[in-house]
Formats: structure tokens, C-alpha cells, sequence
């Protein structure tokens, strides 16, 4: 019996809270991370734009859902992340769990936007509007603020411990926004279209526009994944280039 | 800790009204932005009287963002915050004790002015009551939720601008809410409109009065340590 299965699910965890062992598992992971999220992106953006029948409504311009869709999913998956990270860092203080909070946040950030953008391109010729302030708009732009603020007070306070923690309490304040965003379509009236595919009936969407808008949500997925572990690498060595700082400089002062 | 929790209460009145808490500037801020508005979108009296509810909520916001700042900063300054966290009464009151000092003292002052500053917006002598009732209804919220900025960015130098940023998309439910009750009244809305958003924004202030100071203790915890 190998020595790792003989411990506990929770001492298993522990062991990945050691940053060198962080950055070699990951080293070793992000490779093959980048060829399942190329390939998929890749698989998807061919069935998006060619493989799949047009809308009988709306003709080719539905083809903006197959980035609109997943990219908003990925918003409210990134923030979630965001959230259930920086609840691990604040009860269980892993060492990780806030680098993971702080990576994801761009990443979601870049999301939302993404989705916003394409969201206006979609409405301009479906709505006759670039933007309307409805309740699904609306709220996933006050997450996009969240996200805004998250980063600014990062940014803001110097001490990267004192800043981990304060963004803890942030991230967990603001995840009120994630189910308001998701029912925000239930439960007011708004021009945006309510859910269709993660419903309790089961998805009203054509099995042959569900497949791409499947690839391209897990690709979607896989990508950011992979560039959370490659923000996750990078903030780790900013970390170590900043204790070498201190060090030099109090060895400095000595002199 | 009733007595420790009226003290502190108290004491941010004292200071209030011997140091000047902040009260007299944000309502002299909100005449200026309701005096601002005609000159943006023009004298039109009818255009004015539409948007002066909305516009009086939106000033309402502004002028309660200004003032977060000095829920936590002088005290972290003189050491006063770093005694309090010591001291017997839990984090969480302390918190709720700036948050209600910060609701009298500020808060109030501007709910008072609001309809004389109607009026200059041609706001319908009708609508005051309304008007009145969302904003007592919805003022402590700001107050509550705002100690959460107030406390995320304490420490931090010019750490003002920050704090409105970080609770503005908090304050987005109360001003939808404290306006479709504030104009319901005024446009004839289906009845039961205005008491439904009147109820739910009676609901976010409750909410915030537990949230808030519970999440502005754990902020203080995080940046005092």
C-alpha cells in the first residue's frame, strides 16, 4: 500500500498546502491542463460556428451564445471559487487558499466582462438595445464590481497577509451576489431569456446548440482552470522574490 | 455590556457634536449635489419633479459614502480602536455602536433635510410621507452596511475612496427599493407596490443590521492583527 493512501482525506489536503510541493504538482499539471483546454476550446469553436444548425429566430447571430453562455457560467463559477477559497483561508488558514482567491479574481473578472461585451453585441440587434437595466444585467454587473473591488483592495493594503485576510471577509460579503444573479431571471420580469438549461425540467435546448455550448463550457472550464494555476505559480514566486527583498535589505541595513 | 455599548454610542455623539461629526458636511454635500442637478439636466420643472426622487436617494447614497471615513479612521489613528478590540465588549458591538452613532449623527440629519431639498426639485409636497418613511426605512442600512467598507479599508492611507467603491454594490438594494417605494406613491403604481418595496427594504436593513457589524468585525480582526 503506498504511503498516501494510508492517510486521511484531510492530511492529504495538508500535504498540498506545502508551496514547493504546490508548484511541482502543478508544473507537472499544466501541460497536459493546456492541451484538454485548446482541444476542447478548439472541438467547440468548430461545432459553435460551423456544425451547428442556426437559429429558426434568430438566424447565425445566435451563434454569440456559444461565448456568452459559458463565459457568464465561468463569471459566477470564478466568484464562487473566489468565495469557497477565501472561507478554506479564513477557518482553515490553508496557506494556498487565499493565492487561489486572488488568482481567480482577474480571471472571473475577465469573464464578466466578456460576458457583458458579447452580452451588448447579442442585444443590439435582438433588443434594439445595447443595454438595458434589468435584473440579470444589472446584477452581473454590481458581480463585476465585486470583482473590481476585490482586486483594489488587494491592491491596496501592502502587507499581503493583513491584505489575504481583509479580501477574505470581502469575497465571502459579496457572495450574496452569486444566487441573485442565477434567479435573478426567476424572480423578476426581464427581457433577458430565463434558464434553459440548468433547470429542474431538464434543458429546453436543442440537443444539436446544447453539444457546442457543452464543449465550449468545459473548455471554457478547463482554461481557467489552467490559468488560475499558472496565476497560482506566478504569486508564489512574487512571494519568495519578496521575502529575497526583505531579506537583502535587512542584511543591508546591517552593514 | 449594554452600559459599555450606550457608552460608546455616546461617546461618538460627544465627539459629534463638539468636533463636528460629519453631519453638518454631508448635508451641506447633498444641497450641493441636489443644487448641481438642474444645472446638468436643465430647469425643465416637470423632467425635475419625475426624476426628484431618484435623484434625492442617489445624493442620499452619496453623501453617507462621504462620510464612512470617519467611522474607524481617527480612533485607529490614536490607538483607541486597538483598546476597544481589546476590551471586554465583542468586536461585533463595537461595530454596531459606530454603525448607530453613525446613523444619528449623519444618517438622520439627512433624512431630515431630504424634503426641504425636494423641494428643489419640484418634488410634490404629496410625496414627503412616502419619501420620509423609505428613507428612515432605508437609512440605517447605509449605516450598517457602510461600517463594512468603513472597516475593510481602515488603516489604509486615503483608504476613503476605497471604502465607497467597496460598498456601493451593496448599496444598490436599498436604493432600488427606497426609490419604487418613494415613487410609487408618487405615480400611482398598482397598489401594494409601494408597501411591498417598503417591506423588502425593511427586510435589507434588518439583514444589514446583523451582516454588517458581523462582517466589520472580521474585517477589523483581519486588519488590526
Amino acid at each position: 500500500m503506498s504511503p498516501m493512501t494510508s492517510l486521511s482525506a484531510s492530511q492529504r489536503l495538508q500535504a498540498f498546502a506545502n508551496p514547493a510541493r504546490f508548484m511541482a504538482l502543478s508544473a507537472r499539471l499544466l501541460a497536459p491542463l493546456w492541451a484538454v483546454s485548446l482541444g476542447l476550446l478548439a472541438a467547440g469553436l468548430y461545432y459553435a460556428l460551423f456544425a451547428s444548425p442556426p437559429d429558426y429566430q434568430q438566424g447565425e447571430t445566435v451563434r454569440i451564445m456559444y461565448v456568452h453562455v459559458p463565459a457568464a457560467w465561468l463569471a459566477m463559477f470564478g466568484y464562487s471559487l473566489m468565495a469557497a477559497a477565501s472561507a478554506v483561508a479564513l477557518i482553515f488558514r490553508h496557506p494556498l487558499a487565499d493565492l487561489c482567491a486572488k488568482s481567480a479574481a482577474p480571471i472571473g473578472a475577465a469573464f464578466t466582462f466578456l460576458a457583458l461585451v458579447t452580452g451588448a453585441l447579442w442585444g443590439k440587434p435582438m433588443w434594439g438595445a445595447w443595454w438595458v437595466w434589468d435584473a440579470r444585467l444589472t446584477s452581473v454587473l454590481i458581480l463585476f464590481f465585486l470583482y473590481l473591488g476585490y482586486m483594489a483592495l488587494w491592491a491596496a493594503i501592502e502587507e499581503p497577509a493583513r491584505a489575504a485576510r481583509a479580501a477574505a471577509v470581502l469575497a465571502l460579503v459579496g457572495a450574496i451576489n452569486v444566487p441573485i444573479v442565477r434567479y435573478s431571471v426567476v424572480w423578476w420580469n426581464t427581457l433577458h431569456q430565463p434558464a434553459s438549461v440548468f433547470r429542474m425540467d431538464g434543458p429546453t435546448i436543442a440537443p444539436e446548440m446544447l453539444l457546442p455550448l457543452a464543449l465550449m463550457a468545459l473548455g471554457f472550464t478547463f482554461f481557467f482552470v489552467t490559468l488560475l494555476l499558472v496565476r497560482m505559480r506566478a504569486e508564489i514566486l512574487r512571494h519568495r522574490v519578496r521575502a529575497l527583498r526583505l531579506a537583502r535589505a535587512a542584511a543591508g541595513a546591517e552593514d | 455590556m449594554t452600559r459599555a455599548f450606550f457608552a460608546l454610542i455616546g461617546r461618538d455623539l460627544r465627539l459629534a457634536a463638539r468636533i463636528g461629526g460629519g453631519g453638518g458636511m454631508a448635508v451641506f454635500f447633498f444641497l450641493a449635489v441636489v443644487a448641481v442637478v438642474p444645472l446638468g439636466v436643465g430647469p425643465d420643472l416637470n423632467l425635475l419633479a419625475r426624476i426628484a426622487p431618484g435623484m434625492l436617494w442617489v445624493a442620499l447614497l452619496l453623501s453617507s459614502l462621504l462620510t464612512l471615513d470617519r467611522l474607524f479612521q481617527a480612533d485607529y489613528e490614536d490607538g483607541s480602536l486597538d483598546l476597544l478590540a481589546m476590551g471586554r465588549l465583542p468586536l461585533e458591538f463595537v461595530a454596531a455602536a459606530k454603525a448607530t452613532g453613525h446613523f444619528l449623527t449623519t444618517g438622520l440629519p439627512l433624512v431630515v433635510a431630504a424634503p426641504l431639498l425636494g423641494l428643489m426639485l419640484n418634488l410634490e409636497v404629496s410625496a414627503f410621507p412616502a419619501l420620509m418613511l423609505a428613507m428612515l426605512a432605508g437609512a440605517p442600512a447605509l449605516s450598517f452596511l457602510g461600517v463594512i467598507g468603513a472597516a475593510l479599508t481602515v488603516g489604509i492611507r486615503r483608504g476613503g475612496l476605497l471604502a465607497s467603491l467597496l460598498v456601493l454594490p451593496f448599496y444598490i438594494p436599498v436604493l432600488i427599493f427606497g426609490v419604487s417605494a418613494a415613487r410609487a406613491a408618487l405615480f400611482g403604481f398598482p397598489d401594494g407596490v409601494a408597501g411591498q418595496s417598503l417591506a423588502l427594504l425593511g427586510a435589507v436593513t434588518l439583514a444589514s443590521l446583523v451582516f454588517g457589524p458581523v462582517a466589520a468585525a472580521a474585517a477589523l480582526r483581519a486588519n488590526l492583527r
